[in-house]
């Protein structure tokens, strides 16, 4: 823990799905004494991952990825086990949280920044990059809903690009827009992901991607870590098992 | 309670900022955009005035006024009530994809409803001006009862948005207490002079219904130029605090977990 170096520690994370389940009134009085289901998603998850390190995570479907990386943004409490992160910021790059469709993008930036914990002050600096990078040219002044998806997607993008924080985690890397918009975000991700005080965990199912990014990769299988290590050690492995 | 203050105090612009949006997003596509918050109000107090003045002939003094007092505490404490119940479903799309506070999302609400309340207040101000109410300096002491009934509505709010998010069908329960309790506040009728054969009925009314409790006392220092009953008062206040206590420890235990279910 004293290690000044890990920017995430994970410590025998278990996550469950139950307790609050959805219920009606009706239905709650009648499974008042029946059982919980419960799902482990799971079951005992302990990794690190150094700063300035990139960390893969690849398993098949259903196999916890898509929950750990919440659980790192503290979107769920862990329900056994800890994660530290030494005080870094941290966001989950996703697309578009926030937003309100009928203002313009101009006002979701800001929206949408503040919600990850940005002060205006620090978007007001950011806002011409983001403008820039987005290149949805005079769109941003209208109202979002009038975007077409691609604009939509390109806006929210860049948001989350150009808002650095210290820990960033990427659920599928983002394939937005047309071939061009792809190439640059796909550029401008390589770059965030490089930067050397940036820590980054990605989840994917393209293997050509982690392979090009990640320094170290983790491979989930039904909540437990199958194999953990270099790329080059992992993926082989891997792509065997899902052919098999 | 610190972690609370903490929060409050980082997120505490986004809630402002968010409340404005969604102000702005409420009238972006209407003709008459803001006007519809003065609009709405006023049909509102001229239905009830009708119906319950003309047709049931209603004797009270400054009727029209006296149901506008009513109506504007009554609004405040019905949209926070409704909107509370769905509020964590309804921001699923933030809620599902990073960490907030989830009593920001109430307290980021309760501001646009703040804003309503505070214009419908300044209407209620002009009619009582037409009307003739004389104006006296217990004007002044709406704060505190607006103070009571943010803590008490923000208390309930709490509450509600946390079982709203586990049992689907609180609203449906929601809208029918709601009903209830509008008719049991006197928005449009004198609880004590209504119930003059019942005093004790109109007694416990009353005083067990915050609502009623805060209506009553708006119009004492507006409409009749009395004093506030500051027993009453301070005792909601507490009951208001305490319910907020409790509700932002329930929201501190359970916020985690809400991403799970919806």
């Amino acid at each position: 823990m004293t290690d000044k170096n890990i920017a995430i520690t994970v410590k025998d994370l278990h996550i469950t799905y139950r307790g609050l389940k959805k219920t009606s009134i009706r239905a709650s009085w009648k499974n008042l004494h029946s059982k919980v289901e419960l799902f482990h998603a799971l079951k005992g998850v302990s990794f690190e991952v150094e700063k300035g390190k990139i960390l893969g995570i690849i398993g098949k479907n259903g196999s916890g990825k898509s929950t750990m990386l919440r659980a790192i943004a503290g979107i769920f409490s862990p329900d056994k086990g800890k994660i530290n992160l030494h005080n870094n910021t941290i966001s989950l790059l996703s697309i578009g949280v926030g937003f309100n469709k009928k203002l313009t993008g101009k006002e979701n930036i800001y929206l949408s920044g503040m919600l990850l914990g940005f002060s205006e002050e620090e978007i007001k600096e950011k806002e011409k990059e983001i403008i820039d990078f987005a290149e949805i040219g005079d769109f941003i002044n209208k109202p979002v809903k009038t975007y077409s998806s691609g604009m939509y997607s390109k806006l929210a993008f860049a948001i989350t690009a150009i808002l650095e924080t210290d820990i960033t985690l990427i659920d599928e890397v983002l394939s937005v827009g047309d071939a061009h918009f792809k190439e640059k975000s796909y550029n401008k991700m390589k770059e965030l992901i490089s930067d050397e005080n940036r820590t980054v965990v990605i989840v994917s199912h393209s293997l050509g991607t982690i392979k090009e990014l990640c320094d170290q990769v983790i491979w989930l299988h039904d909540g437990k870590i199958k194999m953990q290590g270099k790329p080059e050690d992992v993926l082989p492995k891997y792509e065997e098992f899902m052919k098999s | 309670m610190k972690r609370f203050i903490n929060n409050i105090k980082k997120y505490f612009k986004y809630a402002i900022y968010s409340a404005k949006a969604e102000l702005k997003s409420e009238v972006a596509d209407s003709y008459l955009n803001w006007l519809w918050w003065i609009i709405e109000p006023l049909c509102f107090m001229l239905i009830y005035t009708f119906v319950f003045g003309v047709i049931f002939g209603n004797q009270e003094k400054y009727f029209a006024s006296f149901v506008f007092i009513g109506l504007t505490a009554w609004d405040f404490f019905n949209r926070m009530i409704t909107g509370s119940v769905k509020l964590i479903v309804n921001n699923r799309d933030v809620v599902t994809k990073i960490y907030i506070p989830k009593y920001i999302l109430l307290l980021s609400k309760s501001f646009t409803y703040l804003f309503k309340m505070f214009i419908s207040l300044i209407i209620a101000f002009i009619l009582m001006f037409f009307q003739g109410v004389p104006f006296t300096w217990h004007f002044i002491l709406i704060i505190p009862v607006f103070i009571v009934l943010y803590l008490i509505c923000f208390g309930i709010g709490l509450l509600l948005m946390h079982f709203g998010v586990t049992l689907n069908d609180l609203s449906n329960l929601t809208t029918i207490g709601m009903r209830m309790v509008f008719y049991l506040s006197g928005v449009f009728y004198n609880i004590t002079k209504r119930l003059k054969t019942y005093p004790k009925l109109s007694f416990i009314l009353l005083r067990a219904n915050p609502i009623a409790f805060c209506m009553n006392e708006l119009r004492k220092v507006t409409i009749y130029g009395n004093f506030l009953s500051v027993q009453g008062l301070l005792i909601w206040g507490l009951f208001g605090l305490l319910l907020c206590i409790i509700g932002i420890n329930v929201i501190h235990k359970n916020e985690n977990s809400y991403a799970k279910v919806i």
